[in-house]
């Protein structure tokens, strides 16, 4: 896609911008649809129904008027914040989590930036999120965001560890870091997908790097750091508006991130299932996306499935479950891969 | 160690059995009731709006009397011999007019205790309970069917006619002898009784 485009406009400033504006294209309509669709799952989870007002058909419009209003909203930053923190917080966060777009393949076509080291940099650019969250906590001046961006922290130590050490694995069996060459081993029928290979200790590892990435993302039932019924809302507590919006936003954004990665990672990202049908650039594009919002809805899922964890019991799945279970993938896999040499 | 495998295990069950159950519901039918859209079906005694069937009215001032919240006022003019204001659908003969009949639904506690006592049984609770209003002078109904110029007309009329008892009165007690009338006459005729008279 970017040598089209060169090829088209001669002006390389411009090719890259435009490179770079494209996961934007999908991450805000994503994001408004996501919070639809969360409102419109957890309505029928519990048998109600949901926004269907707003729009006429089933309340479509509902988060379309829920953003004019945020935008709409006045400004306000406490008086006892640390005003330079408190606006470079959403920012920051958004940033981190927008980055991290920068590697994800969406088709054959399409990746922002091919660098043979694409899974790394994803991994050590979201860290860059849990700063903006402490960053908006500590500005907040507030206990809770304050607590919930300490928790947030917390909470990172102990998944980013699992997270890696599953992505490890793939990287063992692929030899690469390259996003679009994990993909390309991955082609042909569905059964090549590395969530079926090298069974069971790929399918043991994407389980615990799908756990580990809700924790990752704050969702529920890890969703200790806003834990609405104890911190109000954690680290956005004083956030109102366009800055509320901007946290939320860059919140989905992440959901959608690590639900690409593990598309990527294990289900064959833009790789149709059925071998070369449907298959192509475009076709790609429709794979992945379908695949990574089957992912959201899981987590969605899981979120008005399950009640949140304590912090304790969130550490204890983190460092004596998922770690050693993390090992035994990683052992397990670097012995096969050995043994098949 | 035991402990720890079959922890993890069941973990992983339970939360499978959880997403089971949230799957099933996630295609229950919504219990949802659209309210606007779909409403339900009240009680059949349910106590709402008031209404006041004026044309059965005989301004009695029963249901004002057993308001426990002075919510309804009713201001009434007799009528004279000479008129016949007809009577209600339970066939009570109405005598009095009813210029004034206002229910200040605001104030109203849905008690129904004003419907009971209804002799005629022309003040019912109804199923209307959609009447918000952004005026709090809007709730107040009025529900007197006469227009202001048939009320000075009645009134001017009982005034006439009740000039005219006093005159035939006054004219009477002077007919009779001076002694009689030390006492005030105890039995002087009821102005109106058109019953008798009409």
């Amino acid at each position: 896609m970017k040598e089209f485009l060169l090829d088209l406009l001669h002006n390389e400033p411009l090719v890259y911008t435009l490179m770079a504006i494209v996961p934007l294209v999908w991450v805000v309509p994503f994001a408004l649809f996501a919070v639809w669709w969360e409102r419109k799952i957890s309505a029928h989870m519990q048998d109600r129904l949901g926004p269907m007002r707003t729009g006429g058909y089933h309340g479509w419009a509902q988060t379309i008027a829920d953003i004019l209003k945020l935008i709409q909203k006045e400004d306000i930053i406490p008086s006892a914040a640390d005003k330079k923190l408190f606006i470079l917080a959403p920012y920051l966060v958004f940033a981190g989590s927008y980055a991290a777009y920068a590697a994800i393949p969406f088709s054959a076509a399409y990746v922002g930036s091919g660098i043979n080291i694409g899974l790394f940099y994803i991994i050590s650019i979201s860290s860059l999120v849990v700063v903006g969250l402490l960053m908006a906590g500590w500005a907040s001046n507030n206990k809770w965001s304050l607590f919930g961006a300490l928790r947030s922290a917390a909470q990172i130590v102990s998944y980013e560890i699992p997270v890696a050490l599953a992505i490890l694995a793939v990287v063992m069996v692929t030899g690469s870091f390259d996003l679009q060459e994990i993909n390309r081993q991955q082609s042909g029928w569905f059964w090549n997908w590395f969530l079926f290979q090298k069974f069971p200790f790929l399918f043991v590892g994407s389980l615990i790097y799908f756990v580990a990435s809700l924790a990752e993302v704050n969702r529920t039932p890890f969703d200790i750091p806003e834990a609405e019924s104890e911190l109000v809302a954690g680290y956005h507590t004083e956030y109102g508006g366009m800055r509320f919006a901007l946290l939320f936003l860059s919140e989905y954004a992440n959901m959608f991130a690590v639900s690409a990665i593990a598309t990527t990672l294990f289900l064959g990202g833009w790789n149709s299932p059925f071998g070369d049908w449907l298959a192509g650039p475009f076709w790609g594009v429709f794979w992945f996306l379908t695949k990574g919002m089957a992912f959201i809805f899981v987590q969605m899922w899981l979120r008005w499935t399950l009640p949140r964890l304590r912090v304790d019991q969130l550490m204890y799945v983190g460092w004596k479950v998922l770690i050693p279970f993390a090992f035994v993938v990683v052992i397990g896999v670097g012995f096969w891969v050995m043994a098949l040499r | 160690m035991l402990t720890y495998f079959r922890d993890i295990w069941d973990g992983v069950v339970t939360v499978l059995i959880g997403m089971k159950v949230t799957w099933m519901h996630l295609f229950t039918p919504a219990v949802t009731i659209q309210y606007p859209d779909v409403k339900l079906k009240l009680p059949e005694r349910a106590r709402n709006r008031l209404y006041v069937n004026m044309d059965d009215c005989i301004g009695c001032d029963q249901c004002a009397m057993a308001c426990p919240v002075d919510c309804i006022t009713i201001e009434t003019v007799k009528s004279t011999p000479d008129v016949d204001l007809g009577l209600t659908s339970v066939g009570t003969k109405k005598r009095l007019y009813v210029p004034v009949f206002d229910i200040d639904i605001a104030k109203c506690c849905y008690c129904g205790l004003c419907v009971y006592p209804c002799p005629t049984e022309c003040i019912k609770m109804t199923d209307v309970y959609e009447f918000a209003e952004f005026d709090r002078e809007n709730l107040i109904y009025r529900f007197a069917t006469m227009t202001p110029a048939e009320t000075a007309d009645a009134r001017s009329r009982l005034s006439a006619y009740e000039k005219e008892q006093a005159a035939k009165k006054a004219a009477a007690a002077a007919a009779k002898p001076a002694p009689a009338a030390a006492p005030p006459a105890p039995g002087a005729p009821p102005p109106a009784n058109p019953e008798t008279k009409g």
